[in-house]
């Protein structure tokens, strides 16, 4: 009987991981400027890779399967948002600019410093 | 083959199937992006529902060793993602400022040309009323 509950909460823990995936994945198809894409690639995209890792060692019931797959969600929690930082650093710094809907620029009278 | 069997494995086909529509939405960001920082980040993205389907994948045939696949993904997908920023940064232009760069220099060239011509076309004419 625990094996059928191990299986059902895998199949949850992979059916969410994936919707999380795809709503990433739309998120960033619709939306407007690069800067709000960064929000549906860099959050929802790790929370769906993350739980199906979380899915993969819960279906091995295994603690050194458990223990990488913990390591993985957490190097993959500590790495996006530094690279997503970093890309959007990058990209406003040599003149990307917000989409034409967008309300307000933070950034607008920090002037690119380091532009060469 | 009981209830929880069929269910995991009803489950880990359609995850799949979502995970292709999801890579094949990516994907067309990737091919559409109009800049180079979209498809950066979109190549960060296909790299997170890869680790996403090989997770689903290890699940599906029972391979625990896909684990560390994912995790050696996760690593180089970073790293890519960190040199490309760089690599825009140390671009420092935009694909407009590219764009407007080889309209001027477009221009330019038209103008040097027409001078020319209009120069060449004067020394002609001036050689044809010396000859007469």
């Amino acid at each position: 009987m625990i094996s059928d509950v191990i299986m059902l909460l895998t199949a949850a823990f992979v059916l969410i991981g994936s919707f999380f995936a795809l709503v990433a994945s739309i998120g960033l198809l619709r939306l407007p400027d690069l800067y709000s894409r960064m929000h549906a690639a860099s959050k929802a995209g790790t929370m769906g890779s993350g739980l199906l890792l979380i899915a993969l060692a819960v279906h091995a019931a295994d603690a050194g399967v458990f223990a990488r797959a913990l390591a993985g969600v957490v190097f993959f929690l500590l790495t996006a948002p530094i690279s997503a930082h970093l890309l959007a650093k990058a990209a406003y710094s040599v003149g990307y600019r917000l989409g034409p809907n967008a309300v307000r620029d933070e950034m607008a009278d920090h002037t690119p410093a380091e532009r060469d | 083959m009981n209830f929880a069997e069929t269910v995991l494995d009803y489950s880990v086909n359609i995850a799949l199937v979502i995970l292709s529509i999801s890579f094949l939405l990516t994907i067309i960001r990737i091919v559409r992006g109009p800049t180079l920082p979209d498809r950066i980040l979109g190549l960060d993205m296909l790299v997170a529902a890869a680790i996403g389907f090989i997770a689903a994948i290890g699940i599906k045939t029972g391979f625990i060793l896909y684990i560390d696949i994912a995790i050696a993904l996760g690593l180089v997908g970073f790293l890519a993602t960190v040199a490309f920023a760089r690599f825009v940064l140390s671009r420092g232009k935009t694909e407009d400022d590219i764009l407007r760069e080889v309209r001027t220099a477009a221009e330019d060239a038209r103008k040097k040309a027409n001078e020319e011509r209009k120069r060449i076309e004067k020394a002609r004419r001036q050689e044809e009323r010396l000859n007469r």
